[in-house]
Parts: C-alpha cells; structure tokens; sequence
C-alpha cells in the first residue's frame, strides 16, 4: 500500500474561503434565467420560423406554383401543385398559381433554401416558432394557415390583375413591404391566420 | 385505479382527478434519452437560462423507474429502436413521451434505411415537436403543452368515456402565460 498524500491544513482552508466565497457572491449576482413563457424575448430578426405565402399589394397571391421550393428542399417537406390562372378566376398575375400548397413541419428543417430557391420572393419566413402539437396531421400546413394575411388595401383573391399588365407586377414601385406585426403570433393555432415579421433569406444574389 | 369505478359518476372524483393531473404534471421528471444534436438544445433547456427547475423537471433521471417522460432528442436508429421500447417499458405508469425535433417526429431529413420514420412507430407519442433542433424556448413550449394535456387527463374509463369527445385546444405559450 502506497501512502496517502497528506493535505496541507492552511491551503485547506483558503481553499474552502475562496470555494463558499464565490457561493456566496453568487447570491448578489442578477439572475440570468429568461422567464420564457411570461416574458417573452424576441429572436433575432433573421430567425427562420414558420413560412409566410407573400401576397401582391392588390391581395393577389405571389406563388406562381413553379414548386422550385420543394425541387429545393432537403427535407422533401414542400407540396405544390400548380393551378391555370383564368380571366374569370385569378389568384396570381400571369398564367400559373399555387392551387395546392403544403408543408409539413415534421420534415422541415428551417433551412430557409426553399426561401432562396423561391423566384418571386413569394415564400419567406416569419419569427415564429411555438409549433409544438399533439398530431402529425395538424402540423402539415396548407395554403390558408401560410398564406400572409389581407392588408388595407388589399382584395382576396380571385380577382382580375388591379395593378395592370403583368409586368407591372415585378417593377420595384409595386413591390409591397412583406408582412409585418409582432413577433409573436397566434399563427401556429391551426386554421388561424398568420402575423409575424416576414424577413428575407439569402439576400445574395440580388 | 379501481375505487372511482364504482362510485357514481362527477359526485366526488373531478377535483381528484384535478389534484392527481396537478401532481403528475408540477413535477415530470424526465428520462434521459438524448441521441443527437437536439440533446444540446435540452441540455440548454436545464441550464440555468432556460432553467427547467421552474416546473419542476430539473431532475433528468439515469434510471427510467424513477421517470415519467421521455424526450426524445435526435434521431432514432434502427438499432436503438429497441432500446428506446425497453427503456419505455420500463417507466412506470402514467408515463408520456415527447418527440423532440423533426428526426424523432418523422424522421425528419434523413429519409432512410437507417433511421426510424417517427418514434411513433416505437412508443406512443404525445407530442411532437419541430425544428432542427428546436430552441430551448420551443422545448419549453412543447412541454407547457404537454402540462396542459395531462391536466386534462381523465381518471378512469367512465371519465374517459364523457371527456371522449373534447379536444384539448393547444394555445402557444407566450399568448396563455403572457402578461
């Protein structure tokens, strides 16, 4: 049997003044827990939550259902069918609209690449993130739960093209501002409308 | 559990069926069942800025005896499936099981042969929770979520049978507890 190291009596109790010290300094320090759900703390602006669906500022829909955002996805979690615009029955300018627009959230991994992939800067991102559910069929969102939602001004669709030709659409006078409002919204309540600040991903190759 | 059987039926048993939820769902302990990145995002969620000691969850448990949920964080393999049914069956009744992140819901990105498609095929899942990893505040959330469902549990089949037909409403957390 070896011997045990004997410890020194003096450096045994600074060591135990130092140790309780910093205890007991800690005391006075501010609390640094986040008390979440009563106060809530915003994301940084360019946080990826939930998708938004733009809409043009007469309330036609920007999606042209060219589905570049589920050819984009890692996740295969976008579903898009593209539908034919008629004169009588217009949801986009020009000829093609998202008819069916899904995206399940169970596969999405917030990448924002469907937000890059996207032409007309129709799909883009809110700060929203409290998507938790008891089902996986709840958490496939369609269309209406993405869709941004109808500002003054606007008109739900079908409607007949209010800003002109089509190419009126795409110049830089007509492009509304993405959707706004506060940070935090009730949008991940199934079937309700969306709120929450739209931001842009992947501004690099404008 | 036997006794509210026979009794007749909301004379006596709704404020104990209110007090056992309320005791089940003030300290849920968790079981430790971290498998991938989303672990780092639930070990945040104990640390002191997320500070899961606030309802009563602080304590992840090594033994599943002593657990009464399990969070499972990250992607299920094949070959972890069982693992993951023999440490559930292992937790002691009542017992509830949270999906964390979109590999444990559905498999997420990893559309393979190696991985689980949604731990759902394992265990019964009570809620599912998105993100790649979810932030500490979404795990919180999932988790309020989770309260508010045990607290409308019903004991016992004759409760089960009247309650059959409501649906719990989930409200995000920062509109039910706002100030």
């Amino acid at each position: 049997m070896a011997e045990q190291p004997t410890t020194e009596p003096s450096g045994t109790l600074t060591g135990f003044a130092k140790g309780f010290g910093l205890t007991f300094a800690t005391m006075f320090k501010k609390v640094y827990t986040q008390q979440y759900p009563f106060e809530v703390f915003p994301t940084a602006p360019r946080y990826h939550g939930r998708h938004v669906l733009n809409r043009h500022p007469d309330g036609l829909e920007k999606c042209v259902g060219c589905e570049l955002c589920a050819w984009a996805c890692p996740a295969d979690a976008i579903y898009v069918e593209g539908g034919d615009n008629t004169d009588e029955e217009r949801y986009s300018p020009g000829e093609r609209y998202g008819a069916v627009y899904q995206i399940n959230y169970l596969r999405c991994i917030f990448c924002g690449l469907c937000v890059e992939a996207c032409p007309t800067r129709s799909l883009t991102m809110s700060n929203e993130y409290e998507l938790a559910l008891d089902n996986r069929e709840d958490l496939i969102y369609t269309k209406e739960q993405l869709m941004a939602p109808l500002l003054p001004g606007m008109e739900a669709p079908p409607h007949p093209q209010r800003l002109g030709d089509e190419k009126a659409y795409y110049t830089v006078e007509s492009q509304a501002p993405l959707q706004q409002g506060p940070p935090m919204s009730t949008a991940n309540v199934a079937g309700r409308p969306i709120t929450g600040i739209a931001i842009e991903v992947g501004r690099h190759h404008g | 559990m036997g006794l509210e059987e026979k009794l007749p039926d909301g004379i006596l048993l709704v404020s104990v069926e209110k007090l056992v939820n309320w005791t089940r769902k003030s300290s849920l302990w968790p079981v430790q069942f971290g498998l991938a990145c989303c672990a780092i995002e639930m070990m945040s969620f104990g640390g002191p800025r997320f500070d899961s000691a606030r309802f009563g969850m602080e304590v992840f448990r090594a033994s599943p005896r002593q657990a009464d949920l399990m969070i499972v964080a990250g992607r299920l393999s094949q070959k972890m499936a069982p693992v993951l049914r023999q440490v559930y069956d292992q937790m002691p009744e009542p017992k509830w099981v949270l999906a964390m992140g979109v590999c444990a819901s559905s498999g997420g990105m990893f559309n393979n042969y190696a991985i689980v498609q949604g731990v759902d095929h394992v265990v019964p899942v009570d809620m599912y929770l998105p993100g790649c990893p979810p932030r500490p505040e979404m795990l919180i959330d999932a988790v309020l979520k989770l309260h508010h469902k045990i607290m409308n549990e019903p004991l016992g089949p004759k409760r089960a049978a009247k309650l059959a037909d409501q649906k719990v409403e989930l409200v995000p957390s920062s509109i039910k507890y706002a100030k």
